[in-house]
């Protein structure tokens, strides 16, 4: 099992090499002049000169590579040419948001849509059943921007003044400032170390820093504003997860030792949930892997929709303005998050079925 | 081809002289046949398929059924452009000195119900086209990388590796501002993303096929490689390339709509639903309309293609047929 991991590991960084070799070309290959693009189109030509010079935009796109890949591995992703910060900062501030969109997403697609499948397949053709997958069909079908507008209109127009009515954007209501962790516990950082970026990154997860901070109204106003954007990302992949749930628990549940065990007399929660859950997790955890990607790629519409500041609004911002160090740096963090997930699918496949030797 | 009179089959096997006449009008049962008969008998299928004829023969007549050219800006009596105006329908009150707009006008002043019309021929345009193009760039890969194998086999697949290894929309958006944001580039864009699905669909079963008997006797018969690959392996690859298409489909036009809502696709004034949301998105909580319309139109559209896709690969799969399939 560590073979392999580690096999599986040194095997991702070719692949991430690949992701960054293609993200490089793509971003230098995007038309027009990144110096009138970033400075406006009033730049004279010894101002952009200069601005090449200072960026290194002067040199061969390999030289340009091979400065950006040995800096990188110092730890030195370059600075924004918008923002002129350190893209490493910038992400230890915007990928937080990101992770605790993308895993709410995912949790909620995990607990509804495995119970909706698993109650789907055992109730089959049931009222429960038809409603559930005509929901799981709707769902698919829902595009993220269209959905996240009618949350929006829902629970911001329609239920306003209610109970149930929820901020439609941003991460914070005005007036609510979390305290970070580190100056709560008047833990001492230098500016601009990676152990201040650490920290800043922990501090932007707002749920976690709120908890270490026991800042109770930061951790409510905080899952107030994850709700609808959470919802949106998540309903197309728990579509697709209460889906494969049932197709999955159907197969298993027709086998011959399912009849054995009821014959038996197990309890119907036993013969459900430890003979066919089990068997049926494997294709499960394959979709619920591959609905990751879904999830990154969601996350550049839902936090436009939403105005959060996450990973996917800043790639999709820096490529309007060709912010070439900030493409190249979140990008690949995006890849390596979603390299990763798919290794932890693999891996778990072994955890799952014993009969799987990984090696 | 090896051919057996009836009368052959009977004296081999005996079957008794009531039974030959039966063998006589026996109807061959094709897996198509098969395939269609049982989509016609499942309900998502037939649901799926009442809603795309419906799109179909909304996309094909709009120019008959829109009461205004979709790029028009209408105006009032005054000469002023009809902005963001609330739907307007006489046979539920609307003063008939109005105009009549079903679905209201958009902020350009242009009528939405004529935009939704034409907007059903530029997705459904942009769904087959996309996935069409897919489909045959990633069998002609996946097919070479699967017969040929070897190095080939390994630059191919690999390149089709680094595709997958980025998330679907990411690498699409990157891809339209490397070559301009437009509809057609928006498409091509999505065509790219999606062609390793096909490709390795189509390997898949080039490979478990290539060293199988009957394409071993194609090649002792003397059969080319291509008419090998395509005449005896492909067909082969056809269901489940056929299921994943009439899905992909879907995604096109989800994805593209998201481009083109991003501001990346369709280009005003294209009558495109994602650019029409998109363009009228801040106007959610003052003419909801305008964004519940053009999304609703997405959604149904998305939906009859997944609903299509969902009975084809159910009539397609073997393991659902219950022996009916010789009368």
């Amino acid at each position: 099992m560590i073979q392999y991991t580690v096999r599986r590991m040194l095997l991702a960084i070719p692949v991430l090499l690949a992701i960054l070799i293609v993200v490089f070309l793509l971003a230098r290959a995007v038309p027009g002049d990144p110096c009138k693009s970033i400075l406006g189109e009033k730049a004279t030509a010894e101002t952009c000169e200069r601005f090449t010079k200072i960026h290194g935009l002067d040199k061969p796109v390999p030289v340009q590579l091979a400065i950006y890949m040995s800096n990188m591995l110092r730890g030195d992703f370059g600075d924004s040419i918008r923002f002129k910060r350190p893209v490493l900062l910038m992400l230890a501030e915007r990928l937080p948001m990101t992770i605790e969109l993308g895993m709410a997403a995912m949790t909620l697609a995990l607990l509804v849509g495995i119970p909706a499948g698993i109650l789907s397949a055992v109730r089959r053709n049931s009222a429960i059943d038809v409603v559930t997958m005509f929901g799981a069909n709707i769902g698919v079908s829902l595009p993220v921007f269209f959905l996240g507008l009618l949350l929006i209109y829902l629970f911001a127009v329609v239920l306003r003044d209610t109970p149930f009515s929820l901020p439609p954007s941003g991460r914070l209501s005005p007036g609510v400032t979390p305290t970070p962790f580190f100056q709560y516990y008047e833990l001492a950082v230098e500016p601009n170390t990676g152990k201040f970026y650490f920290y800043q990154f922990i501090a932007k997860l707002y749920i976690l820093n709120s908890i270490l901070t026991k800042d109770w109204v930061v951790l409510k106003d905080t899952l107030r504003h994850l709700l609808l954007p959470a919802i949106a990302l998540a309903t197309i992949p728990l579509a697709i997860i209460a889906r494969m749930t049932r197709s999955s628990m159907l197969e298993i549940l027709g086998l011959d030792y399912i009849r054995t065990a009821k014959a038996k007399g197990l309890p119907q929660r036993m013969v459900i949930m430890k003979h066919s859950f089990r068997n049926a997790l494997l294709p499960i955890v394959t979709i619920a892997g591959l609905q990751m990607a879904a999830i990154l790629g969601g996350a550049v519409l839902t936090e436009t929709i939403f105005s959060l500041p996450g990973v996917g609004l800043s790639v999709y911002e820096a490529i309007t303005a060709r912010d070439f160090p900030v493409i190249q740096g979140f990008v690949l963090v995006i890849a390596f998050i979603y390299v990763s997930f798919n290794l932890i699918v693999d891996l778990s496949y072994a955890i799952l079925d014993p009969r799987i030797r990984l090696n | 081809m090896i051919t057996q009179s009836s009368e052959s089959i009977a004296s081999v096997v005996q079957i008794p002289d009531d039974n030959i006449a039966d063998i006589g009008n026996y109807k061959s049962n094709s897996l198509w046949r098969l395939t269609l008969r049982r989509l016609f008998r499942q309900r998502s299928a037939q649901v799926g398929m009442v809603m795309l004829g419906l799109l179909v023969f909304t996309a094909v007549f709009a120019p008959m059924i829109a009461p205004y050219d979709p790029a028009r800006v209408i105006e009032d009596a005054n000469g002023r452009i009809k902005v963001r105006q609330p739907p307007c329908i006489h046979l539920l009150g609307c003063p008939t000195d109005q105009s009549q707009h079903i679905f209201g006008t958009d902020g350009n002043g242009r009528d939405q119900f004529s935009r939704i019309l034409y907007g059903a021929r530029v997705s459904l345009r942009i769904g087959v086209t996309v996935i069409t193009a897919a489909v045959l760039v990633g069998t002609v890969i996946g097919a070479i990388a699967g017969y040929a194998g070897g190095w080939l086999d390994n630059l191919l697949m690999r390149g089709m590796d680094i595709i997958l290894a980025f998330p679907f929309f990411l690498l699409a958006i990157a891809l339209v501002f490397v070559l301009g944001p437009s509809l057609e580039n928006a498409m091509v864009a999505i065509a790219i993303v999606s062609v390793p699905t096909y490709a390795r669909v189509v390997r898949a079963t080039v490979l478990s096929l290539r060293e199988t008997d009957y394409v071993e006797a194609s090649r002792a018969l003397g059969a080319s490689s291509w008419r090998i690959l395509f005449a005896r392996i492909l067909p082969n690859a056809l269901p489940p390339l056929i299921v994943l298409a009439t899905l992909g489909i879907a995604t096109a036009i989800l994805d593209t709509a998201a481009l083109s809502f991003l501001g990346l696709g369709a280009q005003e004034p294209t009558a495109e639903w994602g650019t029409m949301l998109g363009r009228e998105r801040n106007q959610i909580f003052s003419a909801p309309h305008l964004v519940l319309i053009p999304g609703i139109a997405i959604s149904i559209t998305v939906l009859a293609f997944n609903l299509l896709g969902d009975g084809l690969r159910d009539a397609l799969d073997p393991r659902l047929v219950h022996g009916k399939g010789i009368k």
